[in-house]
């Protein structure tokens, strides 16, 4: 329950940080809130030669917001200082909804989003969501940067297609737009502990009431963050009416194949994701038509 | 690994615990935890899951509470930390949640104890009006095997009561 030994560099500019990592490649892992690394340590699940400290990097924290479309939300930014910030209730909706969900408030103190995210857990709430809002992630090596979509993202179970001289440095997500509503929901055993399954969910609809656009993605319901394309498509051009979305649900469950686990089996699993879906895209048309 | 790596991997520290300066020289896997145990014998904070579970090892660093086993002690270079030893503010008297917890029957065992009180400490800073569900949302993160949390929620109303009374 110790980590085995490795060496420990603090950074203290992100060129610095950027060089380190060009120079150790996949030996070195950034430590950014260490809530989800600092455990694999410990148990010896990983142990990487060299540990770049990125704490110091404030710079690569806070809201960076600069057009009206999109929150810019460094990688470095705490969940605590997320769930406290009220730009992020109003603008992100579906994120301040979901963040109470994620861990306790002790790690969400230290948690950071792009630890959150390049850790890609499928069993994590963050991924999903960023995948439901389409959102956007920049990566930075010493020598370039790039853009990725979220759902070009996450290539497996605690993996990423971020190269090995990469740092995540934002997260992009889009502000909630009039017509919209989002909803997200899970199932754990306990607060604070993984979803057995969860959903992240966002409709828009037009002056008619037609679905415009719809995402439904889902935490812990494969290796990784699942977004249900098929079932996001089945609800566009008419209105989400039960028969709407019983029809998405049901596509949900026959799309995901959920791991299982001696906490809930992967029929188990099926039958969460399929109520959840119906409760989720349920909750969220309410509030596009409550807020108008 | 490294294949050339040569002696321990090892930092020298400044750190503030309590008020207190420290100046301690730390091997980089060191966990905060096991520092603040072994190396500068503040034997309160408890260890339990060392994955970030269980609560037992919360201190608070730079006014927030956090893990204390999730956190290298190299980190907490240049960062101010309050354990549970620092909480009473003199050798004879208790901090109100300490008082309400004897009180209220907040602890059998105590081994959750001082996690659960940092972690309160920093919450009632906070909030210091809370209602039942808030605080037990802001327990959720300790874990408990004795009292069944019933006892801990009364305490801390109890504290939070006291500490809006003694402050202006």
């Amino acid at each position: 329950m110790k980590p085995a030994p490795f060496k420990y560099i603090v950074a203290r500019s992100i060129a610095q940080a950027l060089a380190l990592k060009a120079e150790y490649g996949g030996d070195a892992h950034f430590l950014a809130g260490g809530q989800s690394l600092v455990p694999t340590l410990n148990f010896r699940l990983t142990q990487p030669a060299v540990l770049i400290d990125i704490n110091p990097l404030i710079e690569c924290a806070g809201l960076k917001n600069s057009v009206s479309e999109t929150v810019l939300i460094g990688a470095l930014t705490r969940y605590g200082k997320l769930e406290r910030d009220p730009a992020i209730a109003k603008n992100l909706p579906l994120v301040h909804e979901a963040l109470p969900h994620i861990a306790h408030p002790q790690i969400r103190n230290r948690g950071t989003i792009g630890g959150n995210l390049a850790h890609a857990d499928p069993a994590s709430e963050m991924p999903a969501i960023v995948l439901a809002l389409a959102g956007r992630l920049r990566a930075q090596s010493r020598t370039a940067e790039r853009w990725i979509a979220a759902a070009d993202f996450f290539a497996g179970a605690l993996s990423t297609t971020l190269e090995p001289d990469e740092m995540l440095m934002d997260v992009e997500l889009p502000v909630a737009r009039p017509r919209s509503g989002s909803s997200f929901m899970e199932v754990s055993r306990r607060r604070g502990d993984f979803a057995l399954i969860g959903v992240a969910c966002t409709v828009e609809l037009d002056a008619e009431g037609n679905c415009v656009q719809a995402a439904v993605a889902l935490c812990n319901a494969g290796e990784t963050p699942i977004l249900a394309v098929d079932a996001g498509r089945s609800l566009l051009g008419r209105p989400l009416d039960a028969a709407a979305i019983d029809q998405a649900a049901a596509l949900i469950q026959t799309a995901i194949d959920p791991g299982g686990s001696i906490h809930a089996s992967k029929d188990f699993q099926r039958h969460l994701a399929g109520v959840l879906t119906k409760r989720a895209l349920t909750a969220a048309n309410e509030r596009v038509q409550r807020a108008h | 690994m490294l294949t050339d790596s040569p002696a321990p991997d090892t930092h020298v520290i400044a750190v503030a615990v309590n008020g207190v300066d420290y100046r301690r020289t730390v091997g980089s896997r060191l966990l905060l935890s096991d520092f603040l145990r072994h190396d500068l014998l503040l034997a309160g904070t408890h260890v339990g899951c060392e994955h970030g579970v269980c609560g037992a090892c919360t201190v608070i660093f730079d006014g927030v509470a956090v893990r204390s086993c999730l956190m290298l002690a190299a980190q907490a270079d240049g960062h101010a930390i309050t354990t549970v030893e620092g909480l009473a503010p003199g050798p004879d008297e208790l901090h109100p949640l300490q008082a309400a917890m004897r009180e209220c029957h907040g602890l059998q065992c105590g081994y959750c104890t001082p996690g659960v009180l940092m972690t309160m400490k920093a919450f009632l800073d906070e909030t210091p009006a809370p209602d039942e569900a808030q605080i037990r949302e802001a327990l959720s993160g300790n874990l408990c095997r004795c009292t069944g949390y019933q006892h801990i929620v009364e305490a801390v109303q109890l504290a939070a009561a006291q500490l809006r009374k003694s402050s202006p």
